[in-house]
C-alpha cells in the first residue's frame, strides 16, 4: 500500500549497509544550541529530535546522506562526514 | 616508483562519469574514478527527468541504449489551494515526436549503466572508495587520500556532489548557506505498467510530468513533483532549506500531507513504496557558485553549484554532464602544455562560458532572488483557484456578474504587489 507509511516503515524499504561508527555527530556542548533545532524540521528522514531536557538528539540509522543538516546547521555544530566507502544507504532506484 | 594517474575523478555521478568517459574516449589510459557507493548511482537521487537536447551532441554514442524510463509527452502544472487545484496541461503531437526532449530517469539505474560504458572506454572505476582528503603540495593539489592510500595525479576533478567536501578541503569553496540550497525527497511507488498508463492516459513509452505549487509546500519556496517511470511513479517535494528551517511542518510531514491530497491519492492507490530517497540541491545560481578551478583541480556538477530552479523547470543533470565533459576537455588541453596550474586549467571556465552552461547561469542569475517570494507559493495559486471557483460556481440563486467579481481580486494593493512581483520576474 502506498498510503501514509510512517517514516520508520518508509526508511525500512531502503537498502542500508551497516556502518561501525556514526558518520554525523553533534559536536560536544552543542546539543542545546538553538541553531541545531532547525535540523528537526529539515531532515527528510526525521532523524533529529528534541529530548525532554531540550537537547537535540540524532539517530543516524536511516540517514539518506542528503547533506541537508550540514547546510542548515553548518560544520561548527555537526562533525559531518559521509560514511566510509561501501557503507550507508545504497539506492536501488534513486 | 609509485603509480601516478593522468586524472583522478572524485565521485561517480553524472559529472564524474562524463569527465571520465570523455578522458578515456580521448585515449587517456590512467583515468581513476573513485565512487563511495557500492556502484555508481548508489548515492544519487533525481526528481527526475533529464533534458537531452543540451547534451545530446556531447556524447553522440551514448543515448541509443541508455536505460531511460519514459519520454515526457504530457506536461502539467498544478496550482494547489487548500481544497481545490487548477491544472494547466501542455501536451500534443509535438512532445510525442522524436527526438524527445526529456525522459524520466532513475539514477541508480542510469549511472550504473553509464559507469559500464565508461569502463568499456578504459576508465578504472573503484567503488566503495571514499575520498578522505586532498593532498596539497605548495598550494597545488597533487592527489587524494582514500581508505589509507595516497593516490597521485596530474589533476583532480571534484565531482563529489552538492556538499563537495573535496573542493572545500582544496580551499575552493566554503560550506554552503541554507538560502542557496533546497532539499528534494521522494518515494518510488511501484504500480503495474498498465495501471500507470491508464491513470495518466499514456500510450506505450509516453510519460507524464507534473509540478505542484502552492499548498503542497504550505507557501514555502519549492513545489511537489510527479514523474511516471515504466513501472513506478516518482513522487516528491523540493523545498528551500531556509524556508524549511522556519519550522511549522517538518519535511517528512509535507510529503505525507501531499500524498493524502485526493488529487494524488487516487494516482498512487494500491502502489507499493519501494524506496524513499532524498538529496540536497544547489539552487543559489551564479552568485552562489564556488571557484571552478585551482592548481591541479577542477570542480564540476553539483559540486560547483551547477543546478538551477527557474520556477517551472528545475535542472541540474545536464549541467553536470556538460561540465564533466568540459572539465575533461580542459584537462586534455592542459596536457598538451604539460601544465596543470590554475592558469592553464582556466580554459575550463572559458569553455563553460561559451557553452549553454554558463550562458544559462548568466541569463538566470537573478532567478533565485526573483523567485524567493512567498506570493508565488501561496497568494497566486490560491487566487487562481478562487477565480476558477467563482467562474464555475452556480449558486442556488442568481449568479453574480463575472467581471466585477474578478475585479474584486485585483484591488489597488494587489495590483501594486503584482507589479512589484512582475518587475522582479522580468529579470528571469
Amino acid at each position: 500500500m502506498s498510503e501514509v507509511l510512517g517514516l520508520k516503515e518508509k526508511l525500512g524499504r531502503n537498502v542500508f549497509k551497516h556502518n561501525e561508527h556514526p558518520h554525523i555527530v553533534i559536536r560536544a556542548g552543542k546539543q542545546s544550541d538553538p541553531r541545531l533545532k532547525k535540523a528537526v524540521y529539515v531532515c527528510p528522514a526525521g532523524l533529529y529530535s528534541i529530548n525532554s531536557r531540550g537537547e537535540v538528539e540524532l539517530t543516524i540509522d536511516g540517514c539518506l546522506e542528503c547533506g541537508t543538516c550540514r547546510l542548515a546547521c553548518g560544520p561548527e555544530l555537526l562533525d559531518w562526514n559521509y560514511p566510509p566507502g561501501g557503507a550507508g544507504v545504497q539506492f536501488r532506484f534513486g | 616508483m609509485e603509480e601516478k594517474f593522468d586524472a583522478i575523478i572524485v565521485g561517480g555521478g553524472l559529472s564524474g562519469l562524463a569527465a571520465a568517459y570523455t578522458l578515456a574516449d580521448a585515449g587517456l589510459e590512467e583515468v581513476l574514478l573513485l565512487e563511495r557507493g557500492d556502484y555508481s548511482g548508489a548515492k544519487n537521487v533525481t526528481g527526475g527527468r533529464l533534458y537531452l537536447n543540451p547534451v545530446r551532441e556531447l556524447f553522440p554514442d551514448l543515448w541509443k541504449k541508455a536505460p531511460f524510463e519514459r519520454f515526457i509527452a504530457h506536461e502539467q502544472v498544478v496550482m494547489m489551494a487548500e481544497d481545490r487545484s487548477v491544472t494547466i496541461d501542455y501536451s500534443g503531437s509535438e512532445l510525442a515526436q522524436e527526438p524527445y526532449q526529456s525522459y524520466s530517469i532513475m539514477r541508480a539505474k542510469f549511472d550504473r549503466w553509464f559507469a559500464k560504458q565508461a569502463e568499456r572506454k578504459g576508465v578504472q572505476l573503484v567503488t566503495k572508495s571514499r575520498v578522505d582528503d586532498v593532498i596539497m603540495e605548495n598550494g597545488k593539489v597533487t592527489g587524494v587520500r582514500a581508505g589509507g592510500d595516497e593516490l597521485r595525479t596530474d589533476v583532480v576533478i571534484a565531482c563529489d556532489g552538492v556538499l563537495s567536501l573535496t573542493a572545500e578541503r582544496a580551499g575552493l569553496r566554503k560550506p554552503g548557506r541554507p538560502v542557496d540550497y533546497a532539499v528534494g525527497y521522494k518515494e518510488i511507488i511501484e504500480l503495474p505498467r498498465e495501471v500507470i498508463e491508464a491513470r495518466f492516459n499514456l500510450e506505450g513509452d509516453e510519460g507524464a510530468a507534473r509540478l505542484f505549487m502552492g499548498e503542497v509546500t504550505q507557501g514555502k519556496f519549492g513545489g511537489g513533483f510527479l514523474y511516471t517511470n515504466k513501472e513506478s511513479i516518482s513522487l516528491g517535494i523540493v523545498v528551500g532549506i531556509k524556508d524549511l528551517m522556519e519550522g511549522e511542518t517538518a519535511a517528512p510531514d509535507l510529503l505525507d500531507i501531499f500524498k493524502q491530497r485526493p488529487e494524488i491519492a487516487r494516482l498512487i492507490k494500491d502502489g507499493n513504496t519501494a524506496e524513499y530517497s532524498g538529496h540536497a540541491v544547489p539552487e543559489g545560481g551564479l552568485k552562489a557558485m564556488g571557484r571552478l578551478f585551482g592548481d591541479g583541480i577542477l570542480v564540476a556538477g553539483d559540486a560547483a553549484g551547477m543546478a538551477m530552479n527557474i520556477g517551472i523547470t528545475v535542472r541540474g543533470m545536464e549541467y553536470a554532464l556538460a561540465s564533466g565533459y568540459y572539465a575533461a576537455r580542459a584537462v586534455l588541453k592542459a596536457r598538451e602544455k604539460e601544465n596543470f596550474s590554475a592558469a592553464s586549467l582556466a580554459v575550463y571556465k572559458d569553455m563553460l562560458d561559451q557553452s549553454f552552461v554558463m550562458q544559462d547561469f548568466n541569463s538566470f542569475k537573478d532567478a533565485p532572488q526573483a523567485l524567493d517570494n512567498p506570493r508565488f507559493f501561496n497568494q497566486y495559486p490560491k487566487m487562481v483557484g478562487d477565480m476558477m471557483k467563482d467562474i464555475y460556481e452556480i449558486p442556488a440563486g442568481p449568479k453574480k456578474k463575472i467581471y466585477p467579481t474578478m475585479k474584486g481580486y485585483l484591488s489597488f494593493g494587489e495590483l501594486w504587489a503584482m507589479a512589484g512581483d512582475m518587475r522582479k520576474v522580468m529579470k528571469i
